[in-house]
């Protein structure tokens, strides 16, 4: 095997969970993400390659957890960088600290006519101070920001570039540096490499058409609502108290909600929260009063509510065929 | 393998996927890195690594199936002759011809270097592995990759036979007729199986490329003739493909007009924020902000004639409109003939043809009245219409007679950041009978001929543009 491996092998050995896909699907079970054969591989590849993993799908399908999970799994820092519109090199990279260096000036006046008192002329004084060192722009001065403390961890780590399709077009030609080289560049100070490539994750809810050079970068991994079977799993191990009974007939409800001609689709994470109430509630069984009372959990728009309270019994109905 | 994946790659490109060659890198080293052995893991490392789309994906998941199958056939081929033309695809063009290479030596052994005889062992099929290398020869030397279109297969069969060298059995075939005896017969008919059989196999061959090679090249072709074709002339098998080409290029301008709202202004300070901004060092104005114009939302009154000559051409407006829906949130419908109605909210609530249906039920008959439309349009929905706002009318501008209402419509024009109209007749006919167009044109900010769906794209492409 060639450079693929041997470029993983430069910055550290494999930890043991990425050593294969089925090492990288029970290391996320154990972080409490269950993972289809496609997420595992993507997480599998992006370790291997060196590439950056771009995930889109619907929102609440697990994108940003699986960042979590994979840091939880490999025991590194988590770094996120939550993207909107607006945000620039200054939040995102570095910026100087100004309130320091405005001080060090102070500083520097005060002590300038003690050191060259002596000096006779200009050139002298000048010579003087060539000695010193420059550190007006020196990483004294430089606050880290996410993209750059992500190159600066010795451990590794996993960087979660969130929403990036909220930011601007611009925001993505920056980041373009990290992606594909995992560097960043500081014009006073030079390209700071990162030490240990992070695992980087980006993720986006498809507001709007990321560029081609973005995409071309990044390993892309589409995360869809999961079938029943999937769904059931995912519920049972993020709500541990939940009763097989319970579990079978609101996954089979959630899943025929999602076959009605609604605005916004529950997804996984409305899932969940619907389970935890409806333990709260102590349900043990779906009725369709209880249903409809709790609508609101899993719908957050009202039209898409008035649409599924009028057909509850029929999708209580149509789920349990399709349960059974 | 390398060139196998390479292959794959091409295949990808021509069914419309777009596979850079960063990609394909990364694809040689993903194989590197998952091996050959796993078909599923492999199939979905590549489908990371390839396809960059949901749309993609699904080329990607349909392509890899097809032709990892035929892959699979051959290397399953190949594996009866350990050493020697593992890769299928090895075939020079030229060397196509049993016995022209040194491969087929031991072949030559058990028949004898007859070349008739050699085709009639693989037309009966008794080393199906031999037959499929063989055709794979013959399918590289006749460039079967190449087919773009289902009417090219005949040739492409023909091709591929000859250089099976189908006509050392033609011309013995001639010769067994000409001797006119029984036995002549006989071995003509036995003959004539053979060759049958070869072309069923060769025409099989050729027919799994083209749904590789073949099938989106004349997808992409079939959309171009009936992007160019008038609205009108759609008959209703098109219309299911129009659907689909009018939501690709309704996304495509989407894309292209998805910029950014804002523009900075740098010629003026936004003292507040700047001032708010470096309150952090003091007060001491290290990040200057500049002022920020932010730009328009695209607002879209769409006016539309759904009297029987125009429906046809408002359907695919309307479906064009509803298409671009992520770019255009303030939409506005209302369709007339006798009356006018605002038909945004069916549209919106009701399956896109059950709402056409309806909408046509409701307004589309009586004579069509562009005048008292304009005037029922001012006097019930004249808040709709604001400086932001461009008013799409879409109809032949046919008033029947009546009065035109141009005080009314100039009113609507003066109110509207533009108003465009789109004709389905050509220019030739504005002014012709009962069209009152020319009598319009005056106001209109832009009035042009739209019965192609390429027409269409223009005209929205243009509105959008103001607003860029």
């Amino acid at each position: 095997m060639t450079d693929a491996v041997t470029g993983a092998a430069k910055g550290l050995e494999t930890p043991a969970g990425l050593a294969s896909v089925e090492a990288v699907m029970s290391m996320l079970a154990q972080s409490g993400y269950i993972a289809t054969p496609e997420i595992a591989t993507a997480v599998y590849l992006a370790h291997h390659l060196r590439k950056p993993v771009l995930i889109e799908g619907p929102a609440g399908v697990g994108k940003t957890d699986l960042a979590r999970s994979v840091a939880l799994g490999l025991d590194q820092p988590l770094i996120r960088m939550q993207c909107y519109e607006g945000l620039d090199e200054s939040k995102a990279l570095y910026e100087w600290k100004y309130g320091k260096q405005l001080l060090y000036t102070q500083i520097l006046k005060d002590k300038i006519g003690h050191l060259v008192e002596d000096a006779d002329s200009l050139d002298e004084a000048l010579h003087k101070l060539s000695g010193f060192q420059d550190i007006f722009f020196s990483r004294d001065f430089l606050e880290p920001r996410p993209l750059l403390k992500a190159m600066e961890q010795s451990t590794g780590s996993v960087l979660l570039i969130d929403e990036i399709d909220k930011s601007d077009e611009e925001f993505e030609a920056l980041l373009l540096e990290v992606l594909s080289d995992y560097q960043v560049t500081v014009p006073e100070i030079g390209t700071i490499a990162a030490q240990v490539p992070p695992l980087v994750v980006l993720t986006s809810n498809a507001t709007r058409e990321l560029g081609d050079a973005l995409k071309r970068r990044c390993l892309h991994l589409h995360i869809d609502f999961p079938d029943a079977e999937l769904e059931a799993r995912i519920v049972r191990t993020r709500v541990p108290g939940v009763s097989e009974r319970l579990l079978e007939r609101l996954v089979a409800f959630i899943q025929a909600v999602r076959g009605e001609n609604i605005r916004k689709l529950p997804s996984i994470s409305e899932t969940i929260d619907w389970a935890r109430t409806l333990i709260l509630l102590h349900a043990d069984s779906l009725d369709p009063v209880l249903v409809r009372s709790t609508l609101n959990v899993i719908l957050k728009r009202q039209s898409d509510i008035a649409e599924v309270s009028g057909k509850v019994e029929a999708l209580l109905e149509g789920g349990d065929k399709a349960g059974r | 393998m390398e060139r196998t994946l390479t292959r794959y790659i091409r295949a990808l490109r021509s069914a419309g996927a777009g596979v850079s060659t960063t990609e394909a890198m990364d694809a040689a080293r993903t194989v590197e890195v998952v091996g050959w052995e796993d078909r599923s893991v492999l199939k979905t490392a590549l489908g990371t690594v390839l396809a960059k789309s949901v749309e993609e994906k699904a080329i990607h998941e349909q392509l890899f199936e097809l032709y990892f199958s035929r892959e699979a056939a051959a290397a399953a081929a190949s594996e009866g002759q350990p050493g020697e033309g593992g890769d299928p695809d090895s075939g020079q063009p030229g060397e196509g011809e049993a016995g022209a290479d040194p491969q087929s030596g031991d072949a030559e052994g058990d028949e004898g270097g007859d070349p008739v005889e050699a085709l009639s062992a693989l037309a009966r099929g008794e080393n199906p592995g031999k037959l499929a290398m063989a055709l794979e020869r013959a399918g590289a030397a006749a460039g079967v990759d190449e087919i773009r279109f289902a009417t090219q297969s005949g040739y492409y069969v023909r091709k591929m036979m000859e250089q099976m060298g189908v006509e050392a059995l033609e011309a013995r075939l001639m010769e067994a007729l000409s001797r006119r005896n029984p036995e002549g017969e006989a071995e003509a008919e036995g003959l004539i199986g053979t060759r049958s059989a070869l072309q069923k196999q060769a025409r099989a061959f050729v027919e799994a490329r083209f749904e590789i090679y073949g099938k989106s090249a004349q997808d992409a072709f079939m959309n171009e003739i009936l992007a160019e074709r008038s609205f009108g002339a759609l008959g209703r098998s098109d219309t299911a493909r129009m659907r689909a080409l009018v939501e690709r290029m309704a996304k495509r301008l989407a894309v292209r007009h998805a910029r950014r709202r804002k523009v900075r202004d740098r010629g003026r300070l936004d003292v507040r924020r700047t001032l708010r901004a470096n309150a952090g060092h003091d007060g001491v104005p290290f990040d200057i902000i500049w002022k920020i114009k932010r730009k328009d939302r695209p607002k879209i009154v769409a006016v539309c004639d759904v009297s029987g000559s125009v429906a046809q051409y408002v359907r695919f407006l309307l479906l064009f409109l509803h298409a671009l829906k992520e770019k255009v949130t303030d939409l506005d419908t209302f369709a007339f003939s006798a009356h006018l109605a605002d038909v945004s909210r069916p549209l919106e609530v009701l399956p896109f043809e059950t709402a056409m249906r309806a909408i046509v039920d409701e307004v589309g008959s009586g004579g069509t009245d562009y005048g008292a439309a304009f005037l029922e349009l001012d006097r019930d929905f004249g808040e709709v219409i604001d400086r932001r706002t461009t008013v799409l009318v879409l109809g032949d501008g046919r008033s029947n007679y009546s009065n035109p209402r141009l005080d009314v419509f100039k009113q609507i024009a003066d109110q509207a950041k533009r108003l465009v109209w789109l004709c389905p007749e050509p220019a030739a006919n504005w002014g012709s009978g009962d069209s009152c167009l020319l009598e319009y044109r005056p106001f209109c900010t832009l009035l042009t001929q739209c019965s192609t769906v390429i027409d269409l794209e223009r005209a929205l492409d243009e509105i959008l543009m103001a607003y860029d």
